[in-house]
C-alpha cells in the first residue's frame, strides 16, 4: 500500500511540476517569468552542489567558482572575441571542467571540515582572479552587454520566454543525467564513501578517485548554470564567484534536503522566491529568511523534501 | 482526500501570487518612481542615506506633481550587481514605475544600462560614479545626476601644486577601480601641472589594520592622497596620527575620506585634512542650508554626499516631469527632457549635463575645520563648472584607457 501511495505522490508532484514550468509560464508576467527563469538556473547550480554534498557526503564551500568561472567565459568570449553561440557554451564548459579537475586533485583527499576549508580557499582564488585580472574581466566592474545567444532558427532567445523554456530544457535534461549518474553503480558507491569511506576503500574500491571524479562531475555542471547565468542577466561581476554565492547554494541544498537531487532545486526554487518576494514588503526580510533557515534546521533537518515526505506519511496514517 | 485539498490551495496560492496583474497605465495615474539601493548588508547605512535624500525632497514637493500623485517604491540591491538587476526588472516590469533612481556600486550602474536600453526606461544615476558609465561605455537611458569619479580629483591635483606648493606626494587607496580612478585622476593633473607622484600604495576593501601601509610611506613626501571611505576611513585617519604621521606630512584626500557619512565619527584628528567633491555639507547657499536642515529633521543626521545625491537627482526628475507636463509615459520625450534639463538651483549648486550625460557642476576643496563644536568639511576654493574631462579635450582623453591600477603608470 504504502510503496503506491508513495508512487502516486511521486507521480502527481512530478506532474504539478511539469504544469508549472511548462504550461503555466507563457500567461504569468514578465517579472515571475524571469524569477522562475533565475530559480531553475540556481536550481542546476543546487542540485550539482547535493552530487558532492548529500550523495558523497563532502560539504563544499567553494561550489560558486565553477559557476563564475565559466559566467566568465561566455561573457569574455562574447563581448570581447565575438565568438559565436557554441564555441562560447563549449569554451564556458571546458573551463569549469578543467577548473574542476585541477582543483580536485588538490581537495580530493580531504573530507569533512578540511574539505571545506580547501574549497573555500580554492574558491577564493577564482573570485580574486575575477576581481584583480582587470584587463580580462573588468575587475569589480565587472562585464557587461552580453548578448543572448541566437540559435540559428528564426527563434530569438532575447525574448524571455523562449529563453524561459531553453532554460527548462537544460534543467530537464541535467536533472535527467544527474538522476542516472546517481542511480549508476558508481552513484551508489559514492553513497558508500559517504556512509563510511574506510570501509568503501577495505572492500576495494579506490575511494580517491571516486570522490575526485564526483567533485569534478559537480563542477561541469554547475559550470552548466553559470553559462546559463551569464546569458540571463547579461552581465557577470565578481560577486558571481563570491564565498556568499558559495554559501547560499550551500544554503539552498540544506534548505531542500540533501541527496534528494530535486529537493535542492526545490530549496534554490524557495530561496529566490523568498528573496525576491519578501524584500519587496520590508526591509528587514534577511531577519525573516533567516528565521526560516533556522527553523528548517531545527525541525526538518532533512530539509523540504523530508518535510513533505512526513506530511505524506502523516496522510497514510489516517 | 484532505491531501489533495492541501496541494490544490497550495497551488491557488502560487498562481494568485504570481498573477497579481500589474495596475495598467491610464489618464493621471500616479507617477511611480522605482529607488533600488542596498538597505542591507555592510553598504546598508550608505543606501538608507540615499534613500531619506530622495524622501526629504519627496516630502517638498507634497509627493505631488503636475497634478499627478508621487509613489515610491523602494527595493534592496544588496550592494550586488545581479541582485540589483533582479529589483529593477521587478520595478519596471512588476510595478510599472516610470523612472527607476539609485544604486551605489558602480558594478551596478554598467549592469544596468543594457536592461535600461532594451526597456526604454530613463534610469537615475545619482551616486554610481564610475568614469566610464559617461566616457567609453555610455548608455542612451543612463541620466547621470552624481559625478563621475576623477572628476573632482582633476582640479585638486593643480590645486595642491599650485597653491598648496607640494611638489611630491605620495598615494593611498582601496585597491579596485573606484580607487584607482579617484587617485588616477589626481595624478595625472598634478604631474601635468609639474609634480611628481613618488610612490602609490593600494590596500584591499576592507582592510581595517593599516599599520603595514602607514610604514611604507616614503619620509620624501611633501603630502599624502589618501582615499577611503566608511569604516576604513575612520580607520584610515585615526591610525594616520596614531602613527605620528599627521605632524609630518600633510593628509590630502578624495572626498569620500572625510564626506559627512563619517566625519561624525572623527576626532581632532580629521582636523586639516582637505579633500575634494562635488559637495560639502557647509556650502554655504540657501538652497543647501535649506536641504541641510530638512535632511537632518528627517534622517536625524548631518547630510552627507549620499543624501544630496538622491535629493537632487529627485529633483532632477520632478523638474523633467514638470516641464514635460506630467506626461512621462511618453518615454522618449521624457528621457530629452531628463537630459536638456539645467538646475541652476541644486544643493551643490549649479547643473547641467554634457553631451555625455555626465553633470559638468562646481568642485569644491574642502578643509575639515572645527566650528561651534562639530567638525565641518569647509570651502575652501570652488572651481565652477568643472567637466568630466577637466580641460582636457573630450576626443583625446577619451582615447587613453581609463584610469587604473598601473595607469598612469608611476614614473621612476
Amino acid at each position: 500500500m504504502r510503496v503506491i501511495t508513495q508512487f502516486r505522490l511521486k507521480i502527481s508532484g512530478a506532474i504539478a511540476a511539469l504544469i508549472l514550468l511548462v504550461i503555466l509560464p507563457p500567461f504569468l508576467p514578465s517579472y515571475w517569468l524571469t524569477i522562475l527563469t533565475q530559480m531553475l538556473i540556481f536550481g542546476i547550480m543546487a542540485m550539482s552542489l547535493d552530487v558532492l554534498m548529500g550523495y558523497t557526503g563532502l560539504p563544499s564551500f567553494g561550489h560558486a567558482a565553477f559557476f563564475g568561472a565559466s559566467a566568465y567565459v561566455i561573457a569574455i568570449l562574447s563581448t570581447r572575441y565575438q565568438v559565436g553561440f557554441l564555441g562560447c557554451i563549449a569554451s564556458g564548459f571546458l573551463l569549469s571542467v578543467a577548473i574542476a579537475a585541477i582543483f580536485g586533485l588538490l581537495v580530493a583527499h580531504a573530507a569533512g571540515v578540511y574539505f571545506l576549508m580547501i574549497t573555500l580557499a580554492l574558491g577564493m582564488v577564482i573570485w580574486g582572479l575575477a576581481f584583480r585580472w582587470v584587463t580580462m574581466t573588468g575587475g569589480d566592474n565587472g562585464i557587461a552587454g552580453i548578448p543572448r545567444p541566437g540559435l540559428g532558427i528564426p527563434i530569438s532567445l532575447e525574448d524571455p520566454i523562449f529563453f524561459y523554456y531553453f532554460v527548462v530544457i537544460v534543467f530537464l535534461i541535467v536533472l535527467f543525467l544527474l538522476y542516472i549518474f546517481i542511480r549508476s553503480p558508481f552513484g551508489q558507491s559514492l553513497m558508500g564513501i559517504r556512509e563510511s569511506e574506510s570501509r568503501m576503500r577495505i572492500l576495494g574500491y579506490n575511494t580517491w578517485l571516486h570522490k575526485y571524479l564526483a567533485y569534478v562531475v559537480a563542477g561541469a555542471f554547475s559550470g552548466i548554470s553559470g553559462i546559463l547565468w551569464a546569458y540571463y542577466n547579461g552581465f557577470v561581476s565578481p560577486m558571481d564567484a563570491e564565498l556568499t554565492a558559495s554559501f547560499e547554494a550551500f544554503l539552498m541544498v540544506i534548505l531542500g534536503g540533501p541527496a534528494t537531487l530535486v529537493g535542492p532545486a526545490l530549496g534554490a526554487g524557495i530561496i529566490v522566491f523568498l528573496k525576491n518576494f519578501i524584500s519587496a514588503y520590508t526591509h528587514r526580510w534577511l531577519l525573516i529568511i533567516g528565521g526560516i533557515y533556522i527553523l528548517a534546521i531545527l525541525y526538518a533537518p532533512g530539509g523540504v523534501m523530508e518535510l513533505g515526505k512526513r506530511l505524506a506519511k502523516g496522510g497514510d496514517n489516517e | 482526500m484532505k491531501k489533495i485539498i492541501l496541494f490544490a490551495v497550495i497551488g491557488a496560492l502560487v498562481i494568485g501570487m504570481a498573477a497579481m496583474p500589474s495596475p495598467a497605465l491610464a489618464e493621471k495615474k500616479p507617477f511611480k518612481i522605482g529607488f533600488f539601493a542596498p538597505l542591507t548588508g555592510h553598504a546598508a547605512q550608505t543606501g538608507r542615506d540615499m534613500l531619506s535624500g530622495l524622501q526629504v525632497f519627496l516630502i517638498e514637493q507634497g509627493w505631488k506633481v503636475a497634478g499627478r500623485k508621487i509613489e515610491l517604491i523602494s527595493e534592496d540591491s544588496e550592494a550586488k550587481p545581479a541582485v540589483a538587476l533582479t529589483k529593477v526588472r521587478k520595478l519596471v516590469e512588476k510595478d510599472a514605475v516610470h523612472v527607476v533612481i539609485g544604486g551605489l556600486m558602480a558594478s551596478s550602474g554598467y549592469a544596468l544600462m543594457p536592461y535600461a536600453d532594451s526597456k526604454k526606461i530613463p534610469a537615475i544615476y545619482a551616486i554610481m560614479a564610475s568614469d566610464d558609465l559617461t566616457q567609453r561605455k555610455p548608455g542612451k537611458w543612463m541620466v547621470r545626476t552624481g559625478w563621475a569619479s576623477s572628476q573632482p580629483s582633476h582640479p585638486f591635483g593643480e590645486y595642491v601644486y599650485k597653491e598648496l606648493g607640494y611638489r611630491k606626494v605620495a598615494t593611498i587607496g582601496y585597491d579596485y577601480a573606484f580607487g584607482w580612478e579617484v587617485v588616477g585622476g589626481f595624478e595625472r593633473t598634478f604631474e601635468d601641472a609639474g609634480g611628481r607622484i613618488i610612490q602609490k600604495l593600494w590596500t584591499p576593501v576592507g582592510t581595517m589594520d593599516y599599520g603595514p601601509f602607514l610604514g611604507q610611506i616614503s619620509k620624501d613626501a611633501d603630502a599624502v592622497f589618501a582615499l577611503f571611505f566608511g569604516a576604513g576611513a575612520l580607520q584610515f585617519v585615526k591610525q594616520y596620527k596614531d602613527y605620528g604621521l599627521k605632524d609630518k606630512i600633510p593628509l590630502l584626500g578624495g572626498g569620500t575620506t572625510t564626506d559627512e557619512h563619517v566625519l561624525p565619527s572623527m576626532g581632532d584628528e580629521a582636523i586639516g585634512i582637505m579633500t575634494t567633491l562635488h559637495y560639502s555639507q557647509a556650502i554655504d547657499t540657501p538652497e543647501n542650508k535649506k536641504f541641510a536642515a530638512a535632511f537632518k529633521d528627517f534622517a536625524g543626521k548631518i547630510a552627507s554626499y549620499y543624501g544630496e545625491g538622491p535629493y537632487t537627482g529627485g529633483k532632477w526628475i520632478i523638474e523633467a516631469t514638470k516641464a514635460i507636463k506630467g506626461n512621462v509615459e511618453d518615454r522618449e520625450k521624457f528621457l530629452k527632457a531628463l537630459k536638456s534639463l539645467k538646475m541652476p538651483d541644486s544643493p551643490r549648486g549649479p547643473i547641467e549635463l554634457d553631451k555625455f550625460g555626465n553633470p559638468i557642476q562646481n568642485i569644491y576643496i574642502r578643509k575639515v575645520e572645527r566650528v561651534g563644536g562639530e567638525l565641518q568639511n569647509t570651502v575652501v576654493k570652488v572651481y565652477p563648472k568643472v567637466s568630466q574631462f577637466w580641460t582636457y579635450n573630450p576626443d583625446e582623453y577619451l582615447k587613453k584607457p581609463l584610469y587604473s591600477r598601473d595607469y598612469p603608470p608611476l614614473k621612476k
